[in-house]
């Protein structure tokens, strides 16, 4: 299952008026996969997550660019969503549900916890000063496509 | 695409707040601010949130909600949640939110509810 099918690549501006954007662009390109609504909904999910993220997280003070990398390998597709901001300091700290940094501006704190229980695999690194990428992998399972791409 | 639209009910002591579209980090702050403005004015707020027409939503979404029912509770008021998507039901399971709330299957049936507590 190593080499892609299909791939795709964004750059956009960590603008909270991307995220929409980023989320739907996702969406429409794993339509091909043939994914049922609630994977959608999943999908849309966790990148809206994690896009929000970099832009709050990320760039708290400053303008940048925020990188979204998509992959087919069979019956999965694998999302990497990077920034080259800030940095998380205590990855697991961030992590525990509930957690936020930002009580000010009324976050949950349910977007680890959302992004790990929507997917098959989450990662999650980060230095300081250089950014934070998050890399998932959601399975497909529409049973066509299995099929398709058994190898 | 998303609107939210605020109306009052029971000669203004319950505020409706309909969501339409999607909810995510970029419409929070709009929604925030469109019901808090109207929060403050009420004495004891009895705050209904109508999700029939809400399509995605995410955890800062669930941070909204979270938020007001902290700022209803501090006002002794109450909250309570109509037509709750399947989607945005496994979002209010995952934070909690479900025990905490006051779940409707409709606005009328909330709105019943609701006007129970001013009598």
């Amino acid at each position: 299952m190593n080499k892609p099918s299909n791939e795709m690549s964004i750059t956009f501006s960590a603008l909270s008026e991307n995220e929409s954007f980023a989320r739907v662009a996702v969406a429409a390109f794993v339509t091909q996969m043939n994914p049922t609504l609630e994977e959608i909904t999943e999908i849309k999910t966790v990148i809206s997550e994690a896009v929000t993220n970099a832009i709050i997280h990320g760039y708290p003070d400053s303008d940048g660019y925020v990188f979204l990398h998509c992959k087919i390998i069979g019956d999965k597709m694998e999302v990497i969503v990077e920034d080259h901001g800030v940095g998380i300091e205590d990855l697991d700290l961030v992590r525990q549900p509930l957690y936020t940094s930002r009580p000010d501006l009324d976050r949950s704190g349910m977007g680890f916890t959302i992004m790990e229980s929507f997917v098959e695999q989450f990662e999650v690194t980060s230095k300081i000063g250089e950014g934070t990428r998050v890399r998932l992998i959601k399975q497909i399972r529409t049973p066509h496509n299995a099929a398709v791409h058994e190898v | 695409m998303f609107q939210i639209t605020l109306h009052k009910k029971n000669a203004g002591s319950i505020l409706v707040a309909v969501l339409q579209g999607e909810l995510d980090h970029h419409e929070a702050t709009h929604v925030r601010e469109a019901i808090d403005k109207e929060l403050d004015l009420m004495h004891v707020p009895l705050l209904l949130f109508d999700l029939k027409d809400l399509s995605f939503m995410d955890s800062s979404g669930l941070g909204v909600i979270l938020g007001r029912y902290k700022k209803v509770q501090a006002k002794r008021g109450k909250m309570a949640i109509a037509n709750v998507p399947p989607s945005v039901s496994r979002l209010f399971e995952m934070s909690g939110l479900h025990k905490i709330m006051r779940l409707y299957s409709s606005q009328n049936e909330a709105l019943r509810s609701m006007k129970e507590v001013t009598q």
